[in-house]
């Protein structure tokens, strides 16, 4: 079998949130450390889609800024085979330059990263605003003359100037309307078909990972709890909190019915519970998973499901 | 407005009907000569005469030009080294930002003109006599630069921590751009709006700053007057009724600074791309 | 009817002219109804919200229309009055709960502040009664958290503070813009329930707006569809979500994703194009350039919402429909 593209390792990242020295110091207080990715095992596989979900605190976008490497981990390893990756960020207004014109903003990996003549730049950055929707006369044009969906276009033309084997998607579409959010993830697909790319896709939204990704993994407060192929985690999700975010994304088939959502929210990411941190709110938990943190087996990381405990009828 | 103030103080040296600075130009027969429009004035010293002789109008020119030259270098040479440490500090963080904000803290501390004073005297000691006035104008520019540098690094070095945390500059880290071509090229454009504005009302600031060092006797010689410096020693004429002395080098100076701060706000919206 | 609004016109007077953000738009929500305003940014649905409550900003302005509340009409009442109104019988809850309570003040005292000013309460009666809101909107041990401070709440207690603020003078409307929009799926749930419950319970009308039509099709008993400033189809949330009469409509709801069990990858049905700035709405029916079905009279008049069935959708098809019969 092919070596994956990317394999993430045992990775941790924690940063120190400690308050400034003197104020330690005079109170007495020792360090504080954020424990944002907790031993994250998991690998990309060529031309796949792989999709992680979780709640805000989970720690998808650290995990999507390690595995471009715009940082490094605090312990573990991250392995990238391919040539290049680039990354697409959320927020289509913060991730382009006001001041540069769009085709410099293209244009910019092409230079940096030498992969054409000078005089052929702009014919590339002209075939790369087509490749995505646009017109070459949009290149001339500043960023603010152009909608969100249009911006998310040209960040992505800039991610593919760069000629990347793996992109990571920091929920690119979680700034769109709807309907623009569905050409965006239409356009994703046929250049993934069309250039042989492999996706990288974060999100807190699972209707819109249900449509893309071949493989899900569900992440919360840092941990990886869960990893199937998507079909398998849609129909039959295994781990409690897996199943607790299904029940509670608001659904259109479910017009009219009367639901009881899951109580309680996600715990500061600074104190996580002892023992399986979700343990506080999740409906199976005894005192071994309150005591011991589980380990990720066979693609579930929760005593219950390893033990037999929960059945799996939905 | 403001291109007539520059350009007639640019052109002061062909302009004006006398060389101010030219003993031998000067008549004392003439002093004390009021404006052309008053009792005993004439088309010669079109806005009266100073106790020397001096036209005024000339006096105004040339002082203009020196105002106008030692207040824009100061700024300059106080906005390139605010800016460049403004924007090392925010975008480098650690202990290179520490040290910087230290220094600009104890800075603060001292009120400006103490600064430009003592670094105008440690220069005077130091360098010889005769390169004294020969150098006070470059001295006294970078005197004034340090004592203002403080303001532009705070706030560029605010906007730099900002700016750094947004998705356009890590983009460019991950396509792999060093660290120094991110500050030039992506964030310093993105911070130098607010700054310019400062800048240009700054003008203004320096200006003073150099009349009150000229006054003290440590700015620039008797011999080649400012603005600042024209209007302190016409002071001491306003009340024996000389008061064109000091009037019109007044009236030019503030018309000066306003034309200088409206290029300031002008200049700012012509940079905004958003607003072409 | 609690509150009924009658071809509002909402107009933005520019240099390049005067943009309509609200064209015509007329709708009414009754007691104890949510009534869901749905439609992508730019549609004008905000400006509507904001209209009804009385807090459009010049260059913004009510050019045309009537806004009734409880049968007296208050688009026209002076700003003292209309002051007087909003903090009494209209409740409203913007997205960012962060922005709406003030980090100075423990939420004890700004809920105790809000129902003196409007309700007249003290001491005593004062205090048991906003430790009853708060328990109402589902905090956790009222009394302790009455001392607390906004930013020792996590994001969806803080939702549900900013709704207890807003329930506190017992208003008969509840203007909610976009209140689950910042909050985690899982939160938004609750406060899903939670609108419901207070609907229900307290007869309250809820004007409910926002873009996710998952959550108006959980909380919402009518839906009004916007587009373009415009009302393009209106009816029970049953009817106009799972048998849209507007092309709009039908399209937007085949571009959502939805999470179907074993379906796996597969495309999204999209919409070409965008939706008009407001400087170029064209002629005629708004949609018309994007729409797959359009004729030639779409191009030349605009359609006003006509009975199609148990709803109303603003649309050429259903005209010549009934011309037919």
């Amino acid at each position: 079998m092919r070596a994956p593209l990317l394999s993430v390792e045992a990775v941790t990242r924690d940063f120190d949130v400690s308050r400034p020295w003197l104020e330690r110091v005079l109170e007495g207080e020792g360090r504080r450390l954020l424990r944002a990715v907790d031993g994250v095992t998991l690998e990309v596989r060529h031309g796949e889609t792989l999709a992680l979900v979780g709640e805000s605190g989970c720690g998808k976008s650290t995990i999507a800024r390690l595995m471009v490497g715009l940082d490094a981990p605090s312990d573990g390893r991250i392995e990238f085979h391919g040539q290049r990756r680039q990354m697409i960020f959320q927020s289509p207004y913060a991730s382009l330059n006001p001041r540069w014109r769009v085709r410099d903003i293209v244009a910019e990996p092409i230079r940096v990263l030498r992969l054409a003549r000078k005089a052929e730049v702009g014919a590339r950055v002209a075939r790369l605003l087509a490749q995505v929707g646009l017109a070459a006369e949009d290149g001339e044009k500043y960023p603010h003359e152009f909608s969100g969906g249009q911006r998310q276009r040209i960040s992505i033309a800039r991610a593919l100037s760069g000629e990347p084997d793996l992109l990571i998607c920091d929920e690119p579409t979680s700034a769109l309307d709807v309907s623009v959010q569905a050409q965006i993830l239409n356009l994703m697909a046929d250049l993934q078909s069309r250039l042989s790319l492999t996706y990288v896709f974060i999100s807190h939204n699972l209707a819109v990972v249900s449509q893309i990704a071949d493989r899900v993994g569900v992440m919360y407060l840092g941990r990886l709890v869960e990893l199937a192929p998507a079909g398998e985690l849609f129909s039959h999700p295994r781990h409690p909190y897996t199943r607790m975010l299904l029940e509670a994304v608001p659904r259109i088939e479910r017009t009219g019915e009367p639901r009881t959502p899951v109580a309680g929210e996600v715990p500061n990411p600074l104190a996580p519970p002892p023992g399986c941190s979700f343990h506080p709110r999740c409906p199976h938990a005894d005192e071994r998973c309150r005591r011991e943190r589980p380990e990720f087996v066979d693609a579930v990381a929760c005593h219950g499901v390893q033990e037999g405990r929960i059945s799996f009828a939905r | 407005m403001t291109l007539a103030c520059v350009g007639a103080a640019l052109a002061a040296p062909w302009i004006a009907p006398q060389d101010p600075f030219n003993p031998a130009a000067l008549d004392l027969n003439q002093a004390f000569r009021p404006p052309a429009w008053l009792e005993g004035g004439t088309a010669r010293y079109f806005l009266g005469s100073d106790d020397q002789g001096r036209d005024v109008l000339s006096a105004i020119l040339h002082g203009a030009r020196i105002s106008l030259g030692v207040g824009l270098a100061a700024v300059c040479f106080a906005l390139a080294l605010g800016v460049s440490l403004g924007l090392a500090a925010g975008y480098c963080g650690g202990w290179f930002d520490a040290l910087v904000m230290r220094i600009a803290d104890v800075q603060l501390s001292f009120p400006a003109i103490l600064i430009a004073l003592l670094i105008d005297g440690v220069a005077r000691i130091s360098l010889p006599a005769g390169a004294q006035d020969a150098i006070a104008v470059p001295v006294l520019i970078v005197a004034i630069g340090l004592s203002a540098w403080v303001q532009y690094a705070r706030t560029v070095r605010g906007s730099t921590l900002v700016e750094k945390e947004k998705e356009y500059v890590q983009a460019a880290r991950v396509i792999g751009r060093r660290p120094l071509a991110i500050m030039l090229v992506h964030v310093l454009p993105n911070v130098m709006g607010p700054v310019l504005v400062i800048g240009t009302i700054q003008i203004a600031t320096a200006i003073i700053t150099e009349a009150t060092l000229s006054f003290l006797g440590v700015g620039l010689p008797p011999t080649r007057p400012s603005l600042g410096t024209l209007i302190r020693v016409g002071n001491d004429f306003l009340f024996s009724g000389e008061w064109w002395i000091t009037v019109f080098p007044g009236v030019a100076l503030v018309s000066v600074v306003l034309s200088v701060n409206l290029l300031g706000d002008w200049l700012r919206d012509a940079l905004n791309p958003k607003l072409r | 009817m609690i509150l009924q609004a009658k071809e509002l016109r909402v107009e933005f007077r520019t240099r390049r002219g005067t943009l309509v953000a609200v064209d015509g738009v007329s709708f009414c929500v009754a007691r104890g109804e949510v009534l869901g305003v749905v439609g992508e940014s730019g549609a004008g649905k905000s400006l509507t919200g904001l209209a009804v409550m009385g807090l459009l900003e010049p260059p913004g302005r009510i050019a045309a229309g009537e806004v009734w509340l409880e049968g007296r009409r208050i688009d026209a009442l002076p700003h003292a009055a209309l002051r007087a109104l909003r903090g009494r019988r209209i409740g409203v809850v913007f997205q960012d709960p962060l922005g709406s309570l003030n980090p100075l003040y423990t939420i004890g005292a700004q809920l105790e502040e809000t129902i003196r000013t409007h309700l007249g309460l003290a001491g005593k009666e004062l205090r048991g009664r906003a430790l009853a809101l708060l328990a109402e909107v589902g905090i956790p041990a009222p009394q302790a958290r009455f001392q607390h401070y906004p930013h020792q709440f996590s994001g969806g207690m803080r939702q549900r503070v900013v709704i207890a603020l807003a329930l506190a003078a017992e208003p008969i409307l509840l203007i909610a813009d976009e209140p689950t929009t910042a909050l985690d799926v899982s939160m938004q749930a609750q406060i899903i329930v939670l609108i419901k419950r207070v609907a229900r319970e307290r007869g309250t009308a809820v004007m409910l707006i926002t873009h996710d039509m998952g959550v108006i099709a959980e909380t919402a008993d009518r839906v009004a569809v916007m587009y373009a400033g415009r009302i393009v189809e209106i009816g029970a949330v049953r009817d106009v979500l799972h048998a849209p009469q507007h092309p709009y409509t039908a399209g937007l709801m085949a571009s959502i994703p939805r999470i179907a069990a074993g379906a796996g990858r597969s495309r999204l049905a999209q919409i070409e194009g965008a939706m008009p700035r407001l400087s170029e709405i064209p002629r005629g029916c708004p949609f018309h350039p994007r729409c797959p079905k359009r004729f030639e009279r779409c191009l030349g008049s605009r359609p006003e919402l006509m009975p199609v069935g148990a709803s109303q959708a603003a649309c050429w098809l259903h005209a010549s429909a009934i011309a037919q019969r």
